[in-house]
């Protein structure tokens, strides 16, 4: 395999024709390192969180038309019948990365954290990781350990809450004298 | 006055970096001028006449020298992401062209191509070289706003006349294919929503051949202009280096000596089987990004009047996949056939599941590499829809772009970065 020996790789992962590696949280420095010196990727592209509350359990994604949701994933319901691979941990925090060489493979750095636990910088490895760490921060709540400027990015500085998570609730005001207080 | 050009060579723009430390996305003013008097803090936007959307920046000004920006952003958050995970997928794709309103059907086309890689579904040739017209037009269509506006805060009104005149020629194209002049939804999974209509390849042609005249007279107005090149030649400096490490792409890459462009690097659609050039310029100020963006518009032409040829002769060929589970039914079969019903119903109502698994795909929009990170979980809705803005990037390279400019040159060197707020905020 290509990568190994990169330090802190938990798996390689090969789908759709991407790379995806999985890498743990206290080599993630060293890893990038490694992955921008030694392999040459010298782009950070993007870095997308994705928050997994939830995941394979009905009414989450299944959910659609009656209050309490219908189970899509039990057997007989069309389309897919199996419920998904479960994750290992509530967030995975994305790294894109890129070398600008032609043919050259695009990876992909996947970091997984359960909720309160905050992932490494990597500004000083791809400045242009800034607005991408910050972004992560503010639409998933991951915080974001020695960024130089640990702020909000869209959302205003005294917002409530992470509007990407699962658990943020979806719009609409709470109704008065619903019988339910 | 006059400007010297730099030799095309592969010496760097300036020596060392230029993003500012320790955080890139904000020039600091220096300590030892922070407490003097001569230091006027203003607030740049959000809502200035000449900004490129809602933008805020608050600079520290020394005089007229500006020498401290920070880029503040968010003004037209709508949560695009959030609202595409509560869509089933066929309806999410409506989203998708709103976030950069500008390009619209590339950002269509990401997100319909990041689907279609999951659900592995494939697309009759038709469809993808009409495709690749449309998002060819798209960059016309958005390189003409860049080019108008731009030209207008510099004063050259009359640019802003001229390019919307060729704009409007683009959006009665698109509303000749599609119905609506933009966000057309006219891409889907499987292909294209309809068949392309009678007398679109006469109008399209007519179009290809008006083209390439109007941008050489925009470059007639430009290139030489005085004004214009005192305005940009020399300004706005980014190093090859520092567009790298900032994540830019696109135009402004491309403006500091990089050679790299997604359609031919990484072909996608059919861009692999025609053929057009990719300028490259070296010296990586506002110029070089207007001069590549000119260039840009010839070569979308050219890729235009490939795909015209291929085009005229698929007369009668289909538009979209046959794939029941996925691609609605045609319309006159419903009163025909019962499991055309069936499917019609299940797909409007439910929607098609998509395979588990996550992908990331990746176009050259008019802006640079926009790329769509999506997550399913096997279900009728996305997991998780990322858009990967080039529009974003591009802004965190003001603070490197603007420094010791004048304040009078900052509209010029931030507008030439390109950034569309919507995709920025999304």
């Amino acid at each position: 395999m290509a990568f190994d020996g990169l330090p802190g790789l938990v798996e390689e992962k090969s789908a759709y024709g991407e790379t995806t590696l999985v890498v743990d949280r206290p080599h993630l420095i060293e890893a990038c390192m490694a992955l921008r010196d030694e392999h040459g990727f010298d782009m950070l592209v993007d870095i997308a969180a994705t928050d997994y509350l939830g995941w394979g359990s009905p009414g989450v994604s299944g959910y659609i038309g009656t209050a309490q949701g219908r189970n899509l994933n039990r057997p007989m319901t069309q389309g897919f019948q199996v419920l998904p691979a479960p994750k290992p941990k509530r967030f995975a925090v994305n790294y894109q990365l890129r070398a600008i060489r032609r043919g050259a493979p695009r990876v992909r750095v996947q970091l997984w954290v359960d909720d309160g636990e905050s992932v490494p910088t990597v500004v000083e490895i791809w400045p242009g990781a800034d607005w991408f760490e910050r972004e992560v921060w503010d639409m998933m709540g991951i915080e974001v350990e020695g960024h130089p400027l640990h702020e909000r990015l869209i959302m205003d500085e005294d917002w409530e809450g992470h509007p990407l998570r699962k658990d943020y609730p979806l719009g609409g005001e709470p109704v008065r004298f619903s019988g339910e207080e | 006055m006059a400007v010297t050009q730099r030799p095309p060579s592969q010496d760097p723009i300036y020596d060392g970096t230029r993003i500012p430390s320790p955080i890139p996305t904000v020039l600091e003013i220096d300590p030892s001028l922070r407490d003097t008097d001569d230091i006027l803090t203003v607030n740049f936007g959000p809502n200035h006449p000449s900004m490129h959307g809602v933008l805020r920046l608050v600079l520290d000004l020394d005089g007229e020298v500006v020498v401290g920006v920070k880029a503040k952003v968010g003004y037209v958050h709508t949560g695009f992401e959030k609202n595409m995970e509560q869509k089933t997928w066929w309806k999410a794709i409506t989203y998708a062209p709103r976030i950069d309103y500008v390009s619209f059907q590339n950002n269509e086309l990401v997100f319909v191509l990041a689907v279609e890689k999951l659900l592995g579904i494939e697309i009759p040739p038709k469809a993808t070289w009409m495709r690749m017209l449309l998002c060819e037009l798209n960059r016309l269509h958005s390189h003409l706003v860049w080019l108008g506006t731009s030209a207008l805060e510099l004063g050259a009104i009359s640019m802003f006349w001229y390019t919307f005149r060729e704009r409007e020629l683009v959006l009665d194209l698109s509303e000749l294919v599609a119905g609506y002049r933009m966000h057309t939804r006219y891409f889907q999974t499987g292909g294209l929503a309809e068949d392309i209509p009678p007398g679109f390849y006469p109008e399209c042609r007519k179009f290809v051949e008006w083209m390439p005249k109007a941008i050489d007279d925009y470059d007639a107005l430009l290139r030489k202009n005085e004004i214009w090149e005192d305005r940009t030649r020399g300004l706005g400096l980014l190093s090859r280096a520092d567009a790298i490490a900032l994540g830019q792409t696109g135009p402004v890459l491309r403006a500091s000596g990089v050679d790299w462009d997604l359609r031919r690097d990484e072909p996608y659609l059919f861009y692999d089987r025609v053929g057009f050039s990719v300028p490259v310029l070296p010296n990586g100020d506002t110029y070089d990004r207007y001069r590549i963006r000119i260039e840009e518009m010839r070569a979308s032409v050219e890729i235009v009047e490939q795909c015209l040829d291929r085009l005229e002769r698929m007369e009668g060929e289909p538009w979209t996949a046959d794939d029941r589970k996925v691609v609605l039914p045609p319309r006159e079969e419903l009163h025909t056939s019962m499991e055309s019903l069936i499917h019609h119903f299940k797909i409007v109502t439910e929607g098609y599941r998509v395979p588990e698994g996550e992908v990331y795909v990746a176009v050259e929009s008019p802006r640079g590499e926009l790329g769509c990170y999506v997550v399913s979980d096997g279900g009728p809705r996305p997991w998780r829809v990322k858009f990967r803005a080039p529009s974003f990037a591009a802004l965190e390279a003001t603070a490197t772009v603007v420094q010791h400019g004048y304040v009078a040159d900052l509209i010029a060197i931030v507008g030439s970065l390109d950034t569309v707020m919507g995709e920025v905020d999304r």
